[in-house]
């Protein structure tokens, strides 16, 4: 069979909504552009515990602190689930790891912002993970099998982490002038970063129509940001919080809310590197793992002197 | 007699609860630290198990105390000269041999306790014994096996580990020592005794270590007298943070 009956076969199989496994034959771009979107994936669960771990140890009810561990613990699960998937590709975790490192690969420009009061936990599981799940819940349909799989296992957790958030934010906004003031604040710093999450408007997306075409991605950037919308901002309403753009309102005629303009200039700048967090997130990774390295060489030692 | 004995069951379950407490803290501040993700999550869920216990041990305290506080108020509100943990537990993670190190020192310790507690007179004790057991044997199981790899895997780590040894040592004799309270407990039946766990503690560290190709630290160090070293006050400094920020309020 030549490359294209090849293809083809492989198109109709996608299309018939089977699901390709790692041992499948499958083109060199579709290899490629799940690597890359699982290990984002996968790197952002494990950048994504930073942020919210500046407040593991602030904490302030022995509830909360828990919480909030079995919370980053779940994230780091993800990571080792979604690194596993993707090596089922043919790459090693140190491969994506050191491609972390390179700038090579990405993960979701979100985490590069600052946790700067504990609603920023709560926001981080409403708007954050909210966000994340709307995308996810998509996902459990896409058509790599090892990635669909840890989808539908990861968004039911995620889903929990999203109500922990809401509990948090409803806490902080129903509570003391002070408390309600911090919920305000958090909410007024994660809303567009949350939105940004969805990545760029569908005609200026240039991954998203081979995404579409072999059912990896399953929804368009735009239309899962409006999905998230639509669900979040009766939330915002009922915590008695306001969402920080002046031009939302809701459009009887298409049933949505109308929203404004996503600054499209602050997300390039998170994109590459110049968000408000992005050397930090980076230089902690980056020296945790080089501090670890006696660990892992003595791991490694003492197993080879096993065998 | 009887106010006596509630006394001293309060401190023994405070001692109990702060050095879990502590420990748990010390192990929380690990997350996104850990060698690799693995460890990463391990040690986040020995922080998660330590907390749990904590929970229990403190509500439970407070109850025996009889003065309405919770095991929040207990953690949160105390200050530091109140606290009752190892002094152990409260040292910095310097680096992860002496995150090892601290944690089979304790996890040796709480698992031939626990066994013994678990046959309390008091039954809330056996209890909660009985139940912090099976994760403690688990935590000794994953720390003696890091003490191990550490001591027979490279010199670097070697090193390591013998340095945390010798460094953290100085601690164990005040993590051993009898509490006078706690005497009228043991004739209750209600504790184990110290002494005999000291025995145990000593007999079953040294093996582990010496199977690790690691020495027994020296024993030669002044006894201090203070309750704690100047670490715990940071530690509760932020801890604390939002609870002594915003008096009353809920979260």
């Amino acid at each position: 069979m030549d490359f294209q009956e090849k293809l083809h076969e492989f198109q109709q199989y996608i299309d018939a909504e089977e699901k390709i496994e790692p041992k499948d034959w499958m083109p060199e771009d579709y290899r490629t552009h799940n690597i890359r979107q699982i290990s984002q994936h996968a790197h952002s669960e494990v950048i994504g515990m930073q942020p919210e771990g500046k407040w593991i140890t602030r904490a302030p009810t022995l509830r909360a602190k828990k919480i909030l561990l079995a919370k980053i613990q779940d994230e780091g699960g993800h990571g080792l689930y979604l690194y596993s998937a993707a090596e089922t590709l043919g790459i090693s975790r140190d491969e994506m790891i050191a491609q972390l490192h390179e700038g090579k690969a990405k993960y979701s420009s979100v985490f590069n912002y600052p946790t700067l009061n504990w609603a920023d936990i709560g926001a981080i599981g409403w708007l954050v993970d909210g966000a994340a799940v709307t995308n996810q819940l998509s996902l459990r349909r896409t058509s790599f099998g090892p990635y669909s799989r840890a989808m539908l296992r990861i968004c039911n957790e995620e889903s929990f982490h999203q109500r922990q958030g809401y509990e948090i934010m409803l806490k902080m906004a129903k509570g003391s002038p002070e408390q309600h003031e911090m919920a305000q604040d958090a909410l007024n710093r994660w809303w567009w970063p949350a939105l940004m999450m969805f990545g760029p408007h569908d005609n200026q997306s240039s991954r998203t129509t081979k995404g579409m075409l072999w059912k990896i991605k399953r929804a368009s950037n735009d239309e899962l940001r409006q999905r998230f919308i639509d669900k979040t901002v009766p939330q915002a309403v009922f915590l008695g919080l306001k969402i920080p753009d002046p031009k939302l309102r809701w459009n009887e005629a298409t049933g949505h809310y109308d929203t404004g303009e996503i600054n499209w200039e602050e997300f390039n700048q998170v994109i590459h590197g110049d968000g408000p967090c992005n050397r930090e997130r980076m230089a902690h990774h980056k020296n945790v793992h080089a501090e670890g390295a006696w660990v892992r060489e003595a791991a490694a030692a003492y197993a080879a002197r096993q065998e | 007699m009887i106010m006596d004995t509630q006394q001293a069951l309060f401190q023994y379950c405070l001692r109990l609860g702060d050095t879990n407490l502590i420990l748990g803290h010390r192990l929380s501040e690990m997350c996104s630290r850990g060698p690799m993700l693995e460890e990463d999550i391990a040690l986040t869920n020995l922080a998660l198990d330590h907390i749990g216990q904590a929970e229990v041990l403190l509500q439970y305290a407070g109850e025996v105390e009889g003065k309405g506080r919770s095991e929040d108020d207990l953690s949160y509100l105390r200050p530091v000269d109140e606290f009752r943990n190892w002094r152990l537990v409260e040292q910095p993670n310097t680096d992860f041999a002496y995150v090892i190190a601290r944690q089979f020192m304790v996890d040796v310790y709480h698992c031939l306790l626990y066994q013994k507690l678990q046959k309390s007179n008091n039954e809330i004790l056996a209890g909660m014994a009985g139940r912090f057991l099976k994760e403690s044997i688990y935590h000794q199981r994953h720390s003696s096996a890091w003490v191990q790899r550490l001591g027979l895997g490279t010199a670097e780590s070697h090193r390591r580990i013998q340095q945390a040894f010798n460094d953290l040592w100085k601690h164990t004799p005040e993590m051993l020592a009898a509490k006078p309270y706690e005497k009228k407990l043991i004739d209750y039946g209600i504790v184990p005794d110290p002494e005999e766990l000291a025995l145990d503690w000593t007999v079953q560290v040294i093996r582990v270590i010496t199977q690790s190709g690691l020495r027994r630290p020296a024993d030669s160090f002044v006894e201090t007298y203070t309750a704690h070293t100047e670490h715990l006050g940071h530690l509760l400094a932020e801890m604390q943070y939002l609870q002594r920020s915003y008096p009353g309020a809920k979260w």
